[in-house]
C-alpha cells in the first residue's frame, strides 16, 4: 500500500520584525497510509501546529514553507497555487480546530456552517448534504440530530460543538482530516465522548487522519502512528505502542514519565502533640456564593458555591477538584477574599475570616498567600522579577536594599531559579520560570497557607512536573498547608494529601487522595476517576463498553435542590434524587459521600 | 532619533531601558520631536537678522544667496522669521499638549479609581465640552477673554482635555482588571500605590502615542486660529500667522508662502507617520 501522506524535508521559517529567518520548523519527513491515524506530539513550540498546517499548504501569517515535499493524496502541495489550493482545502483535506467555540461563526446557524464546505466545493446539492449531515451528527451520537443543526453556537456545550466541527469537516467526505489539539480544552468525562465519535467515524468511513496533541494518553486511544517534535525536528517516528512503551530517546521517555506523575505515598494526619496542633488552619463552613437577585435571608438566587464545608489540616495539601464551571476558582477568590460569600463563615486558625480582603488583618494576608493559574497575568509586565520580590518582603517584613536583594535571592533559589533572572522582566521568562517566580512571591510573604489555582494548567506536561515536585518538596521542608485546585487527577495524586470533589457548587464527596482510586465512591467521583485516560492502547474501548451498560434513561429536567448529578447519574432514584438535598454518609477512615445511595451500594472501582 | 537616544540614555540605565522598552512608534514620534525642540530653541540664536527687521526693497522675493527662503510681504528675511515661528508654534502647542494630557490623565485615572459618581459627573462634564466644536470654542474664548499666549495655551488645554481624559480612562479601567492589581490589592497594598506603580507604568506606551497625536491637533488648531488672526500676534510670529500675512504672494508664487505651508505639513505629518510605525 502507498503512503496517503508523505513528507520530505519539510522546512517552514518565520521571519523576525528585524528581517533575519527563524526556523520554525527543519527538515522533516513523515508519512502516513490510506486510513491511518498519525500523531503529532510535542510541547507547545515544537511545532506540530505548523506541520499540521502545512499538510495543507498554509503558513501563519509572518511564516514561510521555504522547502520540502509535501505529498497529499496525489497532490504536491508545495507546487499547488492559490486556486489550486482553495479546490484541495475542504475538498480533500479538512481540519478541526482546538478551539469550537471560537471556529463557528455566533450569528449563523450551525446548519449552515456544517454543509458550507459541501456546497463552495459543489459536492453535493443542498438537500443532500443536509441529510448527510444529519447522518454525521447522528454518527458522531449528537443529541437530536435531525433539529441540533437549526440551533446557534452559543446553544450548546463545548464537546458538542467540536463534534459539529469533525461533521463539518467530513462532509465533503475528505481524504485527510487534521485534528489540531480537538479534546484540550474539554473536561475529562467529555473528552471520552468526543474521542469516541472521532475515532468511530474515521475507522468507519477509512478516513486518513493527522491528530496533533501533548497528551500521550490520547494518542495511545486513537493513533496508529506518533511523531514526537522537538524543537521542530523529528524527535522520535514508529507504531504508538513502541513510542509508549519503550521510547528510544531521552526526550521521549522523558515525555512518558511526566504522563506517569509519581502518586504522593498516604501520611497519617499529623499527630496531635498537644490540642492545639489538632486545630485546621482553614475551614470553611456552609459558604454560599452566588449572583443574581438576593432573597429575603439574602441568599443569592443563582448559586455558585452551595453550602460548602472544608477544611485543611495543617501541613496538608487539600486537593479541589471538578469539571470547568463547578465553582473551583469561585472558591479560591472566596478563600483569598476577592469575593466575599453571601453566607457561611471562613476560620483562620481559629479566627474569623472576613468575607473581603479590605477587612482583614494584615497578618491574615500575609498568612493567606494565593499562586493563581495564569502566571502571565499576574506578574506586572512593567516590574523586575527582583522588584515583585522585594516589595512583598517590604510590604510585610519591611526588609529593603541589601536584606531585601539577599531575600530576594534566596526566595528565587528556593524555586530553583537562577539568579540572573533578578534583573529580568515576566515577558522574557518561559511559562515555568514565570510560575516559580509566581510561586516564590507567594513565599515571600511567608504563608501558613497557600491557595494554588490551577497552577499547571498552562503548562506543558513536563513543566508541570517538575512545579508538581517543586511544590511537593516546598511544602515538606516549610511544613506549608496548601489548597491545591485542579482539574487534572494525575497532578492532584501526585501533590495531595486529601481531595474533595465539586460538582456544581457542592462538594459531593471528601476522601484520602490515596483511597481516590480504589474502594466505593460517589458515582460522581468513579465516573470523574474512570474518565482520565491511561497510557495504553483499548483503554477507550473498555470505558465505552462499560459506559453503554450502564447509559442513564431519559434525562430529567435539571435537579432543583436535590443531587447536582441526578441527571448524568446512572444510580439516580427517580422522585428521591431530583427533589432531596442527599444526606452525608461518614465512614470510620475520613471519607464524606453525599449520596442517597446505601454505602454498600456505592459503586466500587477497581483497585489498580 | 539618536538625538532621543542620547538625551535618554543620559538618565543613566533606567532611562535607556524605558527607551528600549517603548513602541517603535511613539519612541520614532520622540525622536522627531527632540528635533523640532533643538531648532525650537536653537532656531532663533542662529536666525542672520532680527524678525522684524526690514532688509530688502523687495517684497516676495524669491530664494537667493542672502536670502534663503526670500522675503515676505514687507521685504523681511523669511528663514529669520520662520525660525521665531517655529519657536512659538512648538512651544505654544507643548504646553497646552502637557495641559491638556496632564488635566486628562489624571481626572481619567481618578475617575476609575474613586466612586461610581466621580466618574458620572467626570462623564457627562466631559461629553460636554467634547460636543461643542473645538474651532467655534476656541474663537468665543478669545473673543471674549482678548488675545494673550497664556489665553490661547489654556483654551486649547481645555479643548483636547476630554480626548486624553477619555483615553486614559480607558486604559486604566482595562488594566485595573488585570490579574496583577488583584494580586497587588489581594496582599492589602494602598489605592495610591496601586495607581502610581501597578497602573500607571503599562499606560505610559499607548499615553505616549496619545499624546504625540494631541500635539499634531494643537499644532493643527493653533495654524487655523492664527490664520484667522486670533492666534499669536504681531510683532510675534508663528507658523500660522506666516502663512496668512502672506497669502498675496501665492498669486506669485513665493516662498514666502509656499515654505511655512511645508514646514507646517512636515511638522504634522511627520509626527502623525512615526506614530503609525513608518518611516517619517
Amino acid at each position: 500500500m502507498t503512503n496517503l501522506i508523505s513528507v520530505r524535508g519539510l522546512r517552514v521559517t518565520g521571519r523576525r520584525a528585524d528581517g533575519g529567518d527563524v526556523p520554525i520548523v527543519r527538515d522533516v519527513s513523515l508519512e502516513a497510509r490510506q486510513g491511518e491515524v498519525l500523531a503529532l506530539v510535542g510541547e507547545s513550540g515544537s511545532g506540530k501546529t505548523t506541520i499540521a498546517l502545512a499538510l495543507m499548504g498554509h503558513a501563519r501569517a509572518g511564516c514561510g514553507i521555504s522547502g520540502g515535499e509535501i505529498e497529499v493524496a496525489g497532490h504536491r502541495v508545495d507546487r499547488l497555487d492559490a486556486a489550486g489550493l482553495r479546490a484541495f482545502r475542504g475538498r480533500t483535506i479538512s481540519y478541526v480546530a482546538q478551539n469550537a467555540g471560537s471556529a463557528f461563526n455566533p450569528a449563523l446557524t450551525l446548519h449552515r456552517q456544517v454543509i458550507e464546505p459541501a456546497l463552495t466545493h459543489w459536492v453535493l446539492p443542498r438537500r443532500e448534504a443536509e441529510r448527510r449531515a444529519v447522518e454525521l451528527f447522528r454518527a458522531m451520537a449528537l443529541p437530536h440530530p435531525e433539529t441540533i443543526g437549526a440551533r446557534y453556537p452559543h446553544q450548546l456545550s463545548g464537546g458538542q460543538l467540536q463534534r459539529l466541527m469533525a461533521a463539518m469537516a467530513l462532509i465533503t467526505e475528505p481524504e485527510v482530516v487534521v485534528f489540531d489539539e480537538p479534546t484540550t480544552a474539554l473536561d475529562v468525562t467529555t473528552q471520552i465522548e468526543v474521542l469516541e465519535a472521532f475515532r468511530a467515524v474515521l475507522a468507519h468511513r477509512g478516513i486518513t487522519g493527522v491528530y496533533v496533541t501533548h497528551d500521550l494518553a490520547v494518542v495511545a486511544q486513537v493513533a496508529d502512528r506518533a511523531v514526537v517534535l522537538r524543537h521542530g525536528a523529528v524527535c522520535e517516528s514508529d507504531a504508538t505502542a513502541m513510542v509508549l512503551e519503550r521510547p528510544r530517546t531521552a526526550y521521549a521517555r522523558q515525555l512518558v514519565e511526566a504522563c506517569h506523575l509519581p502518586v504522593r505515598p498516604a501520611r497519617p494526619a499529623a499527630a496531635p502533640a498537644d490540642g492545639a496542633a489538632a486545630e485546621p488552619v482553614l475551614t470553611v463552613s456552609d459558604v454560599i456564593v452566588g449572583y443574581g437577585r438576593v432573597d429575603a435571608r439574602g441568599l443569592p438566587a443563582r448559586r455558585i458555591l452551595d453550602g460548602i464545608d472544608l477544611s485543611v489540616p495543617q501541613g496538608r495539601i487539600l486537593g479541589i477538584i471538578g469539571e470547568s464551571g463547578c465553582g473551583k476558582s469561585t472558591l479560591a477568590r472566596t478563600i483569598a477574599g476577592l469575593q466575599p460569600p453571601a453566607a457561611g463563615t471562613l476560620r483562620f486558625r481559629g479566627d474569623i475570616l472576613a468575607g473581603g480582603v479590605g477587612h482583614r488583618t494584615p497578618e491574615q494576608r500575609r498568612r493567606l498567600q494565593i499562586v493563581a493559574q495564569n502566571a502571565d497575568l499576574v506578574l506586572n509586565p512593567a516590574w523586575t522579577v527582583g522588584a515583585i520580590l522585594e516589595r512583598v518582603l517590604e510590604f510585610f517584613h519591611g526588609l529593603r536594599g541589601v536584606a531585601a536583594r539577599a531575600e530576594a535571592l534566596r526566595l528565587l533559589d528556593l524555586v530553583h531559579l537562577p539568579h540572573a533572572l533578578f534583573d529580568r522582566r515576566p515577558m522574557e521568562l518561559s511559562g515555568g520560570q514565570k510560575q516559580r517566580v509566581n510561586f516564590a512571591r507567594a513565599l515571600a510573604a511567608r504563608p501558613d497557607l497557600v491557595l494554588c489555582d490551577e497552577i499547571t494548567a498552562a503548562l506543558d506536561p513536563v513543566v508541570a512536573a517538575a512545579i508538581l515536585e517543586l511544590m511537593s518538596e516546598l511544602q515538606a521542608t516549610l511544613g506549608l498547608s496548601c489548597v491545591f485546585i485542579t482539574h487534572d487527577l494525575h497532578a492532584l495524586r501526585a501533590v495531595c494529601d486529601r481531595v474533595a470533589v465539586l460538582l456544581g457548587g457542592h462538594v459531593v464527596e471528601q476522601c484520602e487522595a490515596a483511597s481516590l482510586m480504589d474502594g466505593a465512591h460517589h458515582p460522581y467521583t468513579q465516573l470523574l476517576v474512570s474518565s482520565v485516560p491511561e497510557m495504553r492502547a483499548g483503554w477507550l474501548d473498555e470505558v465505552a463498553a462499560r459506559r453503554r451498560a450502564t447509559t442513564p434513561g431519559p434525562v430529567p429536567p435539571a435537579a432543583d435542590g436535590g443531587c447536582p448529578f441526578t441527571p448524568r447519574c446512572g444510580l439516580r432514584v427517580e422522585g428521591v434524587c431530583d427533589r432531596v438535598p442527599p444526606p452525608i454518609i461518614n465512614s470510620p477512615d475520613g471519607q464524606r459521600i453525599a449520596c442517597h445511595l446505601p454505602p454498600d451500594e456505592l459503586p466500587v472501582l477497581p483497585r489498580t | 532619533m539618536s538625538a532621543v537616544g542620547a538625551f535618554l540614555s543620559r538618565g543613566g540605565r533606567h532611562g535607556a531601558m524605558f527607551a528600549a522598552r517603548l513602541a517603535p512608534g511613539p519612541r520614532r514620534a520622540l525622536g522627531l520631536l527632540a528635533v523640532w525642540f533643538v531648532i525650537a530653541f536653537a532656531g532663533p540664536l542662529l536666525a542672520p537678522h532680527a524678525p522684524g527687521e526690514i532688509v530688502d526693497r523687495d517684497v516676495f522675493a524669491g530664494v537667493s544667496l542672502h536670502h534663503w527662503l526670500g522675503t515676505d510681504y514687507l521685504g523681511r528675511d523669511l528663514g529669520s522669521r520662520l525660525l521665531w515661528g517655529v519657536r512659538y508654534t512648538v512651544l505654544i502647542c507643548t504646553l497646552s499638549t502637557l495641559l491638556s494630557c496632564c488635566c486628562g490623565i489624571v481626572l481619567g485615572i481618578a475617575a476609575t479609581a474613586t466612586s461610581v459618581w466621580v466618574e458620572r459627573v467626570l462623564g457627562r462634564l466631559m461629553d460636554g465640552l467634547l460636543s461643542i466644536p473645538s474651532l467655534l470654542f476656541a474663537l468665543l474664548v478669545i473673543a471674549a477673554a482678548g488675545e494673550s499666549i497664556p489665553a490661547l495655551i489654556l483654551t486649547m488645554g481645555v479643548i483636547y482635555m476630554p480626548g486624553s481624559y477619555r483615553t486614559s480612562r480607558a486604559l486604566a479601567l482595562r488594566i485595573a482588571r488585570a490579574d496583577y492589581v488583584t494580586a497587588a490589592l489581594a496582599r492589602g497594598e494602598g489605592r495610591a500605590f496601586v495607581i502610581l506603580r501597578e497602573i500607571l507604568p503599562n499606560m505610559t506606551g499607548p499615553l505616549l502615542s496619545d499624546i504625540g497625536l494631541r500635539f499634531v491637533y494643537a499644532v493643527l488648531l493653533l495654524s487655523n486660529l492664527s490664520f484667522l488672526g486670533l492666534g499669536v500676534q504681531p510683532p510675534l510670529v508663528d507658523l500660522g500667522s506666516l502663512v496668512r500675512e502672506n497669502v498675496l504672494g501665492l498669486a506669485y508664487g513665493a516662498p514666502a508662502v509656499v515654505v511655512p505651508t511645508l514646514v507646517l505639513a512636515l511638522l504634522t505629518v511627520g509626527i502623525n507617520l512615526a506614530l503609525d510605525g513608518r518611516r517619517p
